[in-house]
């Protein structure tokens, strides 16, 4: 199978969804005629034009707020909030709009829209520029959020995203736009609310999403070689969250790692370890341990970033402890 | 001057407007609304003077004092009425309340209980339009107290930026809740605040509905016809409290009769009468047809069974999503 980009996997995507269906657009800064700034919108206005594909003002509250409405009125917009940080700009159009419409208006509107939030560390970006935010918002009833770590599920997941008549979130680690990965030439769709083994293991249990399933592979290929054979479980959507495939997992390996790069307090493994502990204690051999972000800013510095960020080495650190 | 039936249809608007919250005040007041409302009394010429000059494909996008809006819209006042009584035959079965109706059949986009959370709502409508070709404008209703968020700023940017079919009309009732216009807004009309989007600001006596009419019907039609947005602020007044149950320690009552003197549909009924437009008996007819109409609404709502407590868990996700792969 040809291999593309996680970026190009995302273009993709735009492309086909557009060309599928003119109520599609995407709106934000720096996308049409700058191609977006990690290059992921690039070339889409030669074929869909400047106003479906529209360079908006700095104004994120604007952006998602106009999405709102637009997809309230017959159109499917996609938001780009250049950087997820920025999402804390349009939190009441997130939160009290997209999230509450369908519901407090008792079902009479559908909301399609995807706001796409790149999210995560990369090259000293500091702490305004760096951050994995998607818990604030798996704490919020009303929006799904997507978090796909390869590019075959990035380009089926944001197809389903756009499809859907739901408001999405999705969350792209900006150092994975870079990553290779085998995509089939043919169309395809990765359902929203199913996780994928992405290796399988009998030992200890990684539940991860987003970047951190690479590093739990790495993790896992390093513990193999010493015996401990870890299953990473991608969940790939958090909401809604496919529970069954951890659980399932659970039962056969019996001790899990839950993982994220967003800071480990109030995180999204909180909720999954949590929900672990409720439905599958009596199968726990051991305390389910949680790896994040350390709780600080994301600092600059190369070396104060490596001190906080949770690598490989966290992974296997945190199996060791368990097995 | 507009046209007679034009004119019976806002003075009618008016008055389907002030008996709807007249009744709205009476049954919070004998608890058999739960939450709380917000009500339009005194500001009755905006609505009706605006959405007078709006296509039923038009949108509209209302505030936490929408009752007004809606009814000069088109919605209807039995489901609004359920819906502020919490049951289950309302426009939002009973999930919205008051502050959160809603009703897409006539182009209103819903009230917003977050002040100034409906200005890029309208953008998107807006926008939505332009790139439809559909012809429709979008018209956000909002307070002297939403131009101080910065919602009003990105909006007006974005819809000055790209053209938008969008009409901003500010109802300037002196009051963010208990904080005085006087304190709070940098300028004294918020129409002059245009200039910095490089947009028309008209201001109006907001009181006079012919003149709200009117400009209205220049900024709506400029919309429509390519012209871009305008911001329209007309002046008025919120005669009840912020809420009712308000104990309004934050003005005199001498300034609330005042403006009770300049009530709008006393004005507009004077006129009406000056001009021979209508006569007592034809007003009064109007009037008793809108006591039946809202009365009846009232025994619609009361007798409407509440939701399932378990209709708690619908509607929070679209299940018949298009197309393949998509999240349930």
């Amino acid at each position: 199978m040809r291999e593309i980009t996680f970026s190009q996997a995302t273009l993709e995507a735009m492309a086909e969804e557009m060309r599928r269906d003119p109520t599609v657009f995407v709106l934000g800064e720096d996308i049409a005629r700058q191609g977006g700034i990690f290059g992921q919108f690039k070339g889409l206005p030669d074929e869909f034009g400047y106003e479906r594909v529209l360079d908006t003002p700095i104004s994120e509250t604007a952006i998602v707020g106009a999405a709102v409405g637009a997809a309230l009125t017959g159109m499917r917009p996609v938001a780009d909030m250049h950087f997820a940080d920025f999402v804390t700009c349009a939190m009441d159009e997130i939160a009290n709009q997209a999230a509450k419409i369908q519901y407090m208006f008792g079902g009479q509107a559908r909301l399609p829209l995807v706001v796409r939030a790149p999210d995560g560390v990369i090259k000293s970006a500091a702490a305004q520029h760096s951050q994995s935010l998607e818990a604030w918002f798996v704490h919020v009833p009303g929006l799904k959020i997507v978090i796909p770590s390869t590019p075959y599920d990035a380009k089926g997941l944001l197809k389903a995203a756009i499809r859907d008549d739901n408001p999405v979130l999705y969350f792209e680690h900006k150092a994975l736009f870079a990553m290779k990965g085998p995509v089939p030439e043919e169309e395809y769709l990765v359902p929203i609310g199913k996780a994928d083994v992405k290796r399988p293991g009998r030992d200890v249990t990684c539940v991860t999403y987003s970047i951190m399933v690479h590093r739990a592979l790495e993790a896992a290929e390093d513990l193999a070689r010493d015996g401990i054979e870890v299953e990473v479980v991608d969940l790939r959507t958090l909401v809604p969250m496919d529970i069954d495939t951890v659980l399932q997992s659970v039962r056969k390996t019996k001790k899990v790692v839950v993982a994220h790069e967003a800071c480990r307090r109030g995180g999204a493994g909180a909720e999954i370890a949590a929900t672990i502990a409720e439905e599958a204690f009596d199968y726990l051999d051991a305390p389910v341990v949680r790896v994040g972000t350390l709780d600080v800013p994301i600092p600059f510095s190369p070396p104060l970033e490596a001190r906080v960020v949770p690598r490989k080495k966290e992974i296997v650190e945190a199996v060791r402890k368990i097995v | 001057m507009p046209d007679r039936n034009t004119l019976v249809h806002i003075y009618t608007t008016m008055v389907r407007i002030r008996t709807f919250e007249e009744k709205v005040e009476e049954l919070f007041l004998a608890g058999k609304i739960p939450g709380f409302v917000h009500l339009y009394i005194g500001e009755e010429a905006v609505a009706s003077g605006v959405c007078a000059s709006l296509e039923h494909s038009d949108y509209i996008v209302s505030t936490h004092r929408g009752h007004g809006h809606c009814i000069a819209k088109g919605a209807s006042p039995r489901r609004m009425m359920a819906e502020i009584l919490g049951k289950s035959s309302g426009y939002c079965k009973g999930k919205g309340g008051s502050m959160h109706i809603a009703d897409f059949s006539v182009g209103m986009l819903g009230a917003n209980g977050v002040v100034g959370g409906g200005f890029n709502i309208a953008v998107g409508a807006a926008l939505s339009a332009k790139m439809r070709r559909s012809g429709q404008v979008a018209v956000c209703f909002f307070g002297d107290g939403a131009s101080n968020r910065g919602t009003f700023h990105e909006a007006l940017n974005m819809a000055s930026v790209f053209d938008l079919p969008c009409v901003f009309v500010c109802e300037h009732n002196q009051y963010a809740s208990t904080t005085p216009a006087t304190y709070s807004v940098s300028v004294r009309d918020v129409a002059d605040r245009a200039v910095g989007y490089g947009i028309p600001g008209v201001t109006v006596d907001g009181n006079d509905v012919l003149a709200v009419y009117e400009a209205a019907r220049e900024a709506i039609d400029r919309a429509r016809r390519g012209g871009g947005p305008t911001l329209l602020e007309a002046k008025t007044y919120r005669i009840k409290g912020h809420f009712v149950g308000d104990p309004e320690k934050y003005r005199d009552r001498s300034e609330v009769e005042r403006w009770k003197a300049k009530c709008p549909i006393l004005r507009f009924e004077e006129r009406l009468l000056a001009e021979g437009v209508l006569a007592d008996a034809e007003m009064e007819a109007i009037k008793a047809a809108a006591r039946r109409e809202i009365l009846e609404a009232v025994s619609f709502a009361e007798e409407s069974p509440y939701p399932d407590p378990d209709d708690a868990f619908s509607d929070l996700y679209v299940s018949d999503a298009q197309g393949e792969g998509c999240g349930r």
